[in-house]
């Protein structure tokens, strides 16, 4: 069967709602597309650790403590699942984290925002697991199958983590006025960004129409913004927290919220590598990469004198 | 339940589950300041899960000792409203973390003594602590597993691993006899059933590391050094002031209210 004839077999096999596997054959272009989207996925789940990292330490209880450095945990997981789901597209974990460290591959915007306060940790939880639960809803029905399952089970942690992060900030919200105003100021530097989580505006992200049509998407950025919003704002209003949006308003008609324009200078501006936190996260996956390099090595030496041991003996 | 808890016995117990609960916080809170900093994503989970285990022991050790105190401390208040010189945890797991090889070697010899304590505080006498026990000791077989493990990858991997594994074990050598240093509330309760005696324990500890070390071509260092002493009473190094400094200030910052 000559490509061609393929590809017809593989847009059918879509357009029919059937997964695409790891050994079935497809475009070039699909498998690319789903590298770049997986590993920068993957790569978001690892540098997202450490904007939250920064406060295990400082955790103000016990309970807490304990519920950050679970939540982190699970992100290294799921960091770590979906390379090995990026592996079945034929790219090695060791590649994925070199393009990471090399600035070649990206990561969420969203993680190169400091967290200042502990009530970032409430609003991250919030409002970036949150994000990433309506995304990844959608990314669960995508068309590739290491992908959409690997979303399925994420999706059931973020959800949690959404849940523990929202009670962080109502917490604080029905607290003090010193902690109402802490979680107040962490929902003003964090709501715009977390925006931006979406992506491009639908008329700017040109690879939108072919990843909708191999169904590696199911709904443009616009769409699962539009949702974002929609479901966050009541939960704002019920713990008395303000959007920090003057032009927000409820469209009766459709029930969907309309919002002020997001500034997309900052968004590129970020994504260029100049976002106030850039270099720090780079510094620090690099350090730890390096600093780790004689660990890996070493691991290595030993498994490999395991084995020869090993078939010495038989 | 809970044996007799009488002023002297309740004082002792006091005393010993401060001992129980400061080791695992603040070994806890050292290993989670590895989380998104190790060498290999699986450590990164790894170490993170054994510090969570650690905290959720130290929060039911020290929960358990606000309730013998009953002074209507709970854990969080001593966690977070005592000075360092009211911590009795020893000072093994206040020094910096170090390298990837520092902390595992710590870990080790921690976790080799930690796991026949907890084995033998599962018979206590007093009903809590063997419950707590009971829930601790399956994690720290993970722990023990995790970190011999390492020991003997380090060990017997490549010489510069072999060299930093040395190195650590013989800087933490210094921090050793602290692990069983015993006093009159060791004697109460170990009398009263409630507590195991340290001397058996030491035992088992001596033969696991010297089996292990030795499986990792490690040398066991000697004991012809200064062994640091006196942090069962209060006397730590100076790197828990600024452990705690870290770990208490947005609790202190807004006292009373809560999280
Ligand atoms: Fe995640
Ligand atoms: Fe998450």
């Amino acid at each position: 069967m000559d490509d061609d004839a393929k590809l017809i077999e593989f847009e059918a096999k879509i357009k029919r709602g059937e997964k695409i596997e790891p050994k079935d054959w497809m475009p070039e272009r699909y498998r690319k597309q789903l590298i770049r989207m997986m590993s920068q996925h993957a790569h978001s789940e690892i540098v997202g650790m450490l904007p939250e990292g920064n406060w295990i330490t400082r955790a103000p209880t016990l309970r807490r403590k304990m519920g950050l450095i679970a939540k982190v945990q699970d992100e290294a997981g799921h960091g770590l699942y979906l390379y090995s789901a990026t592996e079945t597209l034929g790219i090695g974990r060791d590649e994925m984290v070199d393009q990471l460290l090399e600035g070649k591959a990206k990561y969420s915007n969203i993680f190169n925002y400091p967290s200042l306060t502990w009530a970032d940790m409430g609003v991250i939880g919030w409002f970036v697991d949150g994000a990433a639960i309506v995304n990844q809803t959608m990314l669960a029905r995508s068309s590739y199958g290491p992908y959409s399952r690997a979303m399925l089970r994420i999706c059931a942690e973020e959800n949690f983590h959404k849940k523990q992060g929202y009670e962080i900030a109502a917490t604080l919200a029905l607290g003090t006025q010193a902690q109402k105003e802490m979680v107040q100021n962490a929902v003003d530097r964090y709501w715009w960004p977390s925006l931006m989580m979406f992506g491009p505006s639908d008329k700017d992200s040109p690879n939108t129409p072919l990843l909708m049509k191999w169904k590696i998407k199911r709904k443009s950025n616009d769409d699962l913004r539009q949702r974002f919003i929609d479901l966050t704002i009541p939960q704002a209003q019920r713990i008395d927290l303000t959007i920090p949006d003057p032009d927000l308003k409820l469209n009766k008609k459709t029930g969907h919220w309309e919002f002020g324009k997001i500034n997309w200078d900052e968004f590129y501006e970020v994504i260029r590598g100049n976002g106030p936190c850039n270099k720090e996260r780079m510094t620090a996956r690099r350090k730890a990469h390096f600093d780790g390099e004689w660990v890996r090595i070493a691991a290595e030496e030993y498994a490999k004198k395991r084995k020869t041991n090993h078939s010495n003996n038989n | 339940m809970i044996s007799n808890r009488d002023s002297k016995t309740g004082q002792a117990l006091f005393e010993y589950l401060l001992r129980l609960g400061d080791d695992r916080l603040v070994l806890g809170h050292r290993l989670s300041e590895w989380c998104g900093h190790a060498p290999i994503l699986e450590e990164d989970i790894a170490l993170a899960n054994i510090a969570l285990d650690c905290i959720g022991q130290a929060s039911n050790f020290l929960s358990l000792a606000g309730k013998v105190e009953n002074k209507g401390r709970n854990e969080d208040d001593l966690a977070y409203l005592r000075e360092a010189v009211d911590f009795r945890n020893v000072q093994m797991v206040e020094v910096p973390n170090g390298d990837f090889a520092h902390t595992i070697a710590r870990q080790f010899l921690f976790d080799v003594y930690s796991y026949p304590l907890l084995d033998e505080l599962q018979k206590s006498a007093d009903g809590e602590i063997a419950g707590i026990a009971e829930k601790a000791v399956k994690e720290d077989r993970y722990h023990l597993r995790h970190s011999s493990e390492w020991v003997r990858r380090l060990g017997d991997g490549t010489g510069e691993s072999h060299d930093r594994v040395q190195n650590a074990f013989e800087d933490l050598w210094t921090y050793s006899e602290e692990l069983f240093f015993t006093d009159e509330v060791d004697d109460i309760l170990v009398a009263a059933g409630i507590a195991p005696d340290l001397a058996l324990i030491k035992k088992a500890w001596e033969e696991m590391v010297a089996k292990v070390m030795k499986d990792a071509t490690l040398d066991i260092p000697g004991n012809d050094r200064y062994m640091a002493q006196g942090s069962r009473n209060g006397r730590h190094s100076e790197h828990l002031g600024h452990l705690l400094a870290e770990m208490q200030i947005v609790h202190r910052s807004y006292p009373g209210v809560k999280w």
